[in-house]
């Protein structure tokens, strides 16, 4: 019997607004509000509300034998609390039906496992009893931003209790064996790795609706076929997946709404196949081996690695300078000013440096990835402006800490 | 191709875009002929055939004898070039595709892929009609060797080109003083305002095309348009007319308007319309009501040079320079330099600014210097040229060109060619081309400013611009441009 484990990222950032070196100092204003609270609207009518509904409608409809995993950002929780409630109402429906389970991150979609482990550390009990909170269950598998998966990284989340985490099944880290068991990652002594079966799940996040793609169109009987033929000694299928695959990646017209609401019975019917969370696929199967990942693995672009986030040195430079704050920041907040930590913590998600990737830009191929900026040097310049004031209001806020090093 | 100036003799861009586009022409096998108003004899036009009016030795009635195989025997025998030379010049094009032979080519047959005709002139293509007044004061009576005179047909072709074409009356006075037997001078003796020169060099034009074989008119710019027209009007080949720069770009919304209407006849009388960037396409259809199905964009490019590695300009002052290199003048921008500088001074005093160049508007703004209290951190150099121009780019740490106005812009390519990084306005044509670059929009002083400050302020952006931005620039090949431009020629000439 394989387990087919649904997973769905859900993610929006704090968007900057336009912040000119002339605002230093003057504003401590950041974040685009009626730009984000657009995008959130609009993403919340297109995918989450009518693909919650749908998922509901599948849990209940089979009687528990669909099941599925959610991973919803900090950042993208707090403005549903803000701006959409209905939408954070509705994944609580799906919690409550005991067959959804919801992930553990960082709370703001940070590299802070890269930039500072106390940091990461903190993100990661922050995001977990905000998990607990809003879905009722303490969160006992973890993936890390963007899937980034490394050894020291899977040793931090043992660390932190989760009993699963979850990764990319990239060829360079396979190499000969297949992302369909689950491993031990090396250097860690119980938490299980789960592999994102890479081709099956862009099968369906960004081959649906290309017509040159020889397999298009795809309907949910010839997808069950392709998973009914996978060999027999397979235990886990991953399907990780952007949730805004839904209504936004590809639009309701393409017809992916209707791919998921028949995609369930078609692989039920096969026999052989079943769904299960990932916690529930980690606590089935033993490891088969120990995977060795020494540096990180990402879900991201062809080379699954970080150069779309820390490719450049503005992107570097932007990083560094925002990691040697962090204990400013934290300083900040036991000096009475968490609001000032929660402003840093909104520049730690990783879209901010993603914006100033430059890998696409020579080639004129800017819709390849989606930003706020009309170019990365302006992603740059925003986001340098506002760490710039902000690194002034946390040194006046905890007078007291000792000077940042210049990274 | 008719043009008004050829490197290095040159006061603008025109005369460099006009340099590389032959050179991207001969790459395609195109035979080029280009006429200035004058040549001097250094220009580097070992590619075409560059002719200056004032070489033609023209017969009183013009018509009975063939002086261009002379010419043409004269401009392939070494040293000729340094025999005559004129400033400006007018450009015939011969858009011939032939397979591009540098051997020696037979005299009195096509001879150098391109050749240059000068017409002895005073004019310069950026000068309003009151700087022209007080360059011919300054030039006084007398000018180059003029010989040439126009022959009856052109005389005549030129008069019914005036009663179409009522925006340049001086036409008409020129070709009737050329008809009573006066020479074509281009000096300022006769009629010393620009227009009478324009006229003069269409005249010239139009005797010049009696005599050479060509398949194609290519017109540069304005002050050509109506030896372009002259000259199809007499040769019935067909017309192509390049727009490098408009009179709404140099002017805004006073253009001299009778600029603005040769431009227009120009424009509607050309089989095919190339401006240099989308920006002037936009503009002409707007401005001038040009058929959008008549323009073909064509972006300029880069003239590689080899000795750009040599530049290490060792650092004489410790503050970081930004530049400002153009013509000071509406057009350029130079005023939305200086309010940015002042913010940026404000807040980073230990910043200096260089303008470069000379113009109009230099004197309002070394009082606007003072008056915002920058004395100290802007130095004004005046006009620059050739290897100052390298060196200054070289120097600077940054290059802004903060035009109101242009059509493509060139400058900021060659500062990353020199490891200098750039801010261009939007307005402009080189931003749809150049990605690595800051772009504002040149009224919003207070963005130029966040941007300079920026560059100066964190070293990973300055060197990801220039990394960038240099590999870019050394993607951008005249013979592109210049496959472009063939295709036009095919196009207008089927």
């Amino acid at each position: 019997m394989k387990d087919v484990v649904f997973y769905f990222q859900v993610h929006q950032p704090w968007r900057l607004r336009r912040y000119s070196f002339f605002d230093i100092g003057r504003s401590a204003h950041y974040f685009d509000d009626a730009e984000n609270a657009r995008i959130l609207a609009r993403v919340a009518a297109k995918c989450y509300l009518p693909m919650n509904r749908l998922i509901l409608r599948l849990v209940e409809q089979h009687g528990g034998a669909f099941r599925c995993a959610y991973s919803v950002s900090g950042t993208a929780l707090s403005q549903m609390e803000a701006w959409a409630p209905e939408a954070l109402e509705s994944f609580r429906r799906l919690a409550a039906t005991g067959c959804v389970e919801f992930l553990c991150e960082t709370s703001h979609h940070s590299l802070s496992f890269l930039g500072d482990e106390n940091e990461f550390r903190a993100q990661v009990r922050a995001q977990a009893a905000l998990v607990e909170r809003l879905f009722g269950r303490k969160p006992t598998a973890f993936r890390n931003t963007e899937l980034v998966v490394s050894n020291r990284v899977a040793r931090l989340a043992e660390e932190e209790g989760f009993a699963a985490i979850l990764g990319e099944g990239a060829d360079h880290l396979m190499g000969w064996r297949s992302p369909h068991h689950v491993y031990r990652p090396e250097g860690c002594e119980r938490i299980k790795i789960l592999l994102r079966s890479y081709k099956l799940a862009d099968d369906i996040a960004f081959r649906f609706s290309n017509r040159a793609w020889d397999s298009w169109p795809l309907t949910a009987d010839k997808f069950a076929g392709w998973m009914g033929g996978l060999p027999a000694r397979d235990e886990v299928i991953g399907l990780f997946m952007d949730y805004e695959t839904f209504g936004e990646h590809q639009w309701a017209d393409t017809g992916i709404f209707d791919f998921m609401d028949h995609l369930p019975a078609a692989l039920l019917a096969r026999g052989g196949l079943r769904f299960a969370t990932p916690s529930e696929a980690a606590a089935r199967h033993d490891p088969v081996a120990r995977l060795d990942v020494p540096n990180p693995v990402s879900w991201a672009d062809a080379e699954r690695d970080l150069t779309a986030w820390l490719g450049n040195g503005m992107q570097r430079a932007a990083h560094d300078a925002l990691y040697a704050l962090a204990p400013l920041a934290q300083a900040a907040a036991a000096a009475g000013r968490p609001d000032l930590l929660e402003s840093w913590r909104r520049l730690s998600t990783s879209d901010h440096v993603y914006y100033i990737c430059t890998k696409w830009f020579s080639d004129g191929d800017v819709h390849k990835y989606f930003s706020p900026y009309a170019t990365p040097y302006d992603a740059f310049i925003t986001f340098m402006n506002v760490l710039d004031d902000l690194a002034r209001r946390l040194r006046a806020a905890a007078p007291a800490a000792e000077p940042v090093p210049s990274a | 191709m008719l043009g008004w100036e050829f490197p290095p003799h040159i006061s603008g861009g025109l005369g460099t875009a006009c340099e590389g586009l032959t050179r991207g022409l001969a790459s395609q096998g195109v035979e080029v002929l280009f006429v200035v108003p004058k040549r001097w004899g250094d220009e580097q036009a070992g590619h075409m055939r560059l002719l200056g009016c004032e070489e033609v030795d023209a017969p009183a009635d013009g018509g009975a004898t063939h002086p261009a195989a002379a010419v043409l025997a004269a401009a392939a025998a070494p040293g000729a070039q340094d025999a005559a030379a004129a400033p400006a010049s007018l450009v015939a094009s011969a858009a011939e595709v032939a397979p591009a032979a540098e051997a020696a080519p037979p005299p009195g047959g096509r001879a150098a892929l391109a050749s240059v005709l000068a017409v002895d002139s005073t004019l310069t293509p950026y000068l309003d009609e009151e700087e022209y007044e007080r360059l011919i004061e300054a030039l006084g009576p007398g000018g180059g060797a003029a010989r040439l005179r126009a022959s009856p047909r052109v005389v005549e072709a030129a008069l019914r080109l005036a009663e179409e074409f009522p925006s340049l009356p001086e036409l008409r006075a020129e070709a009737e003083r050329a008809a009573r037997g006066a020479r074509l001078r281009f000096s300022g003796h006769y009629g010393s305002d620009l227009l009478a020169e324009v006229a003069r060099y269409a005249l010239a034009v139009g005797e010049i095309a009696r005599r050479e074989r060509f398949d194609l008119i290519h017109a540069h710019d304005w002050m050509t348009y109506p030896a372009g027209l002259l000259a199809s009007r007499l040769t019935g080949k067909p017309l192509v007319v390049h727009m490098h720069a408009t009179e709404y770009d140099r002017s805004g919304d006073h253009p001299n308007p009778r600029v603005a209407a040769i431009e227009r006849e120009g424009l509607h009388a050309a089989r095919l319309v190339v401006p240099v960037s989308h920006y002037t396409a936009g503009i002409l259809k707007r401005r001038y009501g040009v058929d959008p199905a008549k323009i073909r964009v064509v972006h300029n490019a880069v003239t590689h040079r080899e000795q750009q590695q040599a530049w290490h300009v060792e650092r004489a002052i410790p503050e970081p320079v930004v530049l400002f290199l153009g013509r000071v003048t509406f057009q350029k921008g130079p005023d939305y330099f200086l309010e940015a500088a002042a913010r940026v001074v404000a807040a980073e005093p230990f910043v200096k600014f260089v303008v470069a160049g000379s113009g109009d508007m230099l004197p309002a703004m070394i009082e606007r210097t003072a008056e915002l209290g920058l004395a100290r951190h802007v130095h004004f150099t005046g006009f620059l040229r050739g290897k100052d121009v390298e060196r200054i780019f070289a120097l600077a740490d940054l290059y802004v060109m903060p035009s109101v106005s242009e059509p493509f812009g060139i400058t900021p390519l060659e500062a990353l060619a020199l490891d200098t990084p750039a801010i261009v306005s939007r307005q402009s044509g080189v931003s749809e081309v150049l990605a690595h670059a800051l772009k504002v929009d040149f009224w919003n002083v207070e963005d130029l400013a966040d941007k300079i400050l920026a560059v100066l302020r964190h070293p990973a952006l300055r060197e990801a611009l220039v990394a960038n931005g240099r590999a870019e620039v050394a993607s951008m090949h005249w013979d592109v441009s210049g496959a472009h431009m063939l295709e036009v020629y095919r196009e207008a000439a089927a």
